[in-house]
């Protein structure tokens, strides 16, 4: 059942872009492709090993600039840039974990709030990155080796295979060691360390995964619009979206991401294209409203739906 | 030069503990951030213009009206929202509150539009000038407004009964019900309280302050800083992160750029929580 639906979802995905060829529906996908990457990027930090990040746009932007600085100054390919980029976001991830995994629940969450604000204003005010300005990519050389395509599907199933790549990741680790260590440290640190799982060190691990997954979805974000600058790559509202889509969708679970970035993005597209024409924001108060209404009768997220809609389907 | 950053970072730095403090007080009951803290202060600010422009009311004069408003705001909040997530995990109570906030501030964009509005002239415009330091009038009066109403509070909450009930209540609920204190009745007062501070702090700043509908998350971003670094719950530890971010981001403004004044207020904060993880006053 798990493997017939896993198996449609894949072929849906695969099949979407060739059934509509606008492309308004193939942007909406794509961005719904990312926003599941970002989320499951998270999940496995906030989600599997219970360390409530929002400070993930720190590491999107770290992708998001490396990847852009080396090719602008060193004509690097963004194809290695997305490597650097993650090698970035990993080193950047081990130095902010080293002495903010001392921290517990909400001062850790706060400490990555405040390394991202710093990130951001660091950025704003450095001028060989763009500054307030940002950075326009140049248009010139297509096709797959300069990860650059003329038509949005060339981005699709670039997004697709990273996005598939995660999942398989976070699923591989989840089964294994890690997932047991970091259950244990979500449920009850103190508890954990005393039967000897070294709590720091796959806290760590969880962290510097997340970061290089967060930074390859920078990577293609850049790619992709083909502009960067601190509040479009670097702002605390990208940090909160990321966090929402894994916790609307179900923190901890496999589908919760995925599921969580195709209901909130068409949702928000939605709204916006239904109510946003007046230009004063009543998307964002339906919008607001619903995030409300899922987190007050369903606390467990889309996930939680799910399952009651199966339960009662299968009895 | 250096005294009149002070100054400055001082009295907003109270304005700042105020608010801190509404926030700390409902997390140290409940263990709960209240994410649409923000807009509780917004809602307060758009009162006291809307009394001013359309009764003519001082906002000064009106702040009793802001703190009722806005304690019975928090009350409806507790029962309407919060008594729902109470047993849920704490990502679901973050995003209760965080869409609260987000379905308040484009609701007023909706019925007010983005347009920046200010009060103009009130009971305390103008100011004073003291060994060559300038006071502004509605700095001085919101300052010493918010060092009163946390006074009050923390008298409230250390020399009352029913400020005994609350922290009996945050201590352990299930000792305090069997005591005869209703633990619901107890989270709503501490919604209404935190809730109230805001709407002083909203009336106190809407004197100098620009009133638009994304203004609460200026102070709300520093107020969470500012509970973190004093220690979640403690009133005190909360009034003294809001006095030393408003010190801190002055002098940075004056003496490094305006610019990156922000960027010292959270490298404090991590400075500090490194040094103490769980704040200034947090028991270690």
């Amino acid at each position: 059942m798990k493997v017939a639906i896993a198996a449609a979802a894949v072929l849906a995905v695969l099949l979407f872009p060739l059934v509509f060829r606008g492309p308004y529906p193939q942007h909406l996908m794509i961005l719904v492709l990312l926003n599941a990457l970002l989320g499951t990027a998270w999940n496995i930090l906030g989600g599997f090993a219970g360390q409530i990040s929002l400070g993930q746009a720190t590491f999107f932007g770290a992708g998001a600039y490396t990847s852009t600085l080396l090719f602008q100054h060193a004509g690097v390919s963004p194809w290695l840039g997305l490597l650097a980029g993650a090698a970035v976001a990993v080193l950047l991830a081990l130095a902010i974990g080293y002495p903010c995994f001392r921290l517990s629940g909400h001062y850790f969450a706060i400490a990555t709030i405040a390394i991202g604000e710093i990130a951001g204003i660091a950025v704003t005010n450095w001028e060989f990155a763009g500054g307030a300005v940002g950075l326009f990519l140049p248009v010139e050389g297509e096709g797959l080796a300069a990860f650059k395509f003329g038509d949005k599907l060339g981005y699709y199933y670039v997004i697709a295979a990273l996005l598939a790549f995660s999942v398989a990741l976070a699923a591989w680790l989840r089964r294994g060691r890690p997932g047991y260590y970091w259950r244990a440290i979500r449920e009850d640190q103190a508890a954990a360390r005393s039967v000897g799982v070294p709590a720091t060190r796959y806290k760590q691990l969880a962290i510097a995964i997340s970061a290089a997954l967060t930074a390859m979805a920078g990577t293609f974000y850049a790619q992709y619009l083909l502009f960067i600058d601190p509040p479009s790559v670097l702002p605390l509202s990208l940090s909160i979206q990321i966090c929402l889509v894994a916790v609307l969708g179900g923190a901890g679970t496999l589908v919760g991401p995925l599921l969580g970035a195709a209901v909130l993005v068409p949702l928000s597209a939605a709204t916006s294209v239904a109510l946003g024409g007046s230009g004063r924001s009543l998307d964002l108060v339906v919008y607001g409203l619903l995030i409300m209404l899922i987190a007050a009768f369903e606390p467990a997220g889309l996930v939680g739906i799910a399952r009651r809609l199966r339960r009662r389907g299968s009895p | 030069m250096i005294a009149q950053a002070l100054v400055s970072g001082l009295l907003i730095g109270f304005v700042f503990a105020l608010i801190a403090a509404g926030l700390t007080l409902i997390f140290g009951v409940m263990e709960i951030v209240n994410f649409a803290h923000g807009e509780f202060l917004m809602l307060s600010m758009y009162l006291s213009y809307f009394l001013h422009a359309g009764l003519g009311w001082d906002p000064i004069a009106a702040l009793p009206v802001n703190a009722v408003a806005l304690f019975a705001l928090g009350v409806v909040v507790y029962y309407a929202l919060i008594r729902r997530v109470l047993r849920a995990p704490m990502l679901a109570q973050v995003f209760a509150t965080f869409g609260l906030g987000v379905f308040l501030q484009n609701a007023a964009q909706f019925l007010w539009r983005p347009d920046f509005r200010t009060l103009g002239d009130t009971w305390v415009s103008g100011r004073l000038s003291l060994a060559g330091v300038y006071f502004s009038g509605p700095q001085l009066a919101a300052a010493a407004g918010a060092v009163l109403t946390t006074a009050g509070l923390w008298w409230l909450l250390s020399r009352t009964e029913i400020g005994r009930a609350l922290l009996a209540t945050a201590e352990d609920r299930q000792a305090a019900s069997l005591m005869g204190i209703n633990p619901d009745r107890m989270f709503a007062l501490a919604w209404g309280l935190g809730a109230a501070c805001v709407g002083v702090a909203g009336a106190l700043l809407s004197t100098f302050y620009y009133v638009f509908p994304q203004v609460g998350g200026v102070f709300a971003l520093i107020a969470f800083v500012a509970v973190a670094l004093g220690g979640f719950g403690s009133v005190v530890g909360a009034f003294a992160g809001g006095v030393l971010i408003g010190v801190v981001e002055s002098l940075a403004g004056v003496f490094v750029a305006p610019a990156v004044k922000n960027l010292f207020v959270f490298a404090i904060y991590l400075v500090v929580v490194l040094l103490r993880p769980r704040g200034l006053v947090g028991k270690q």
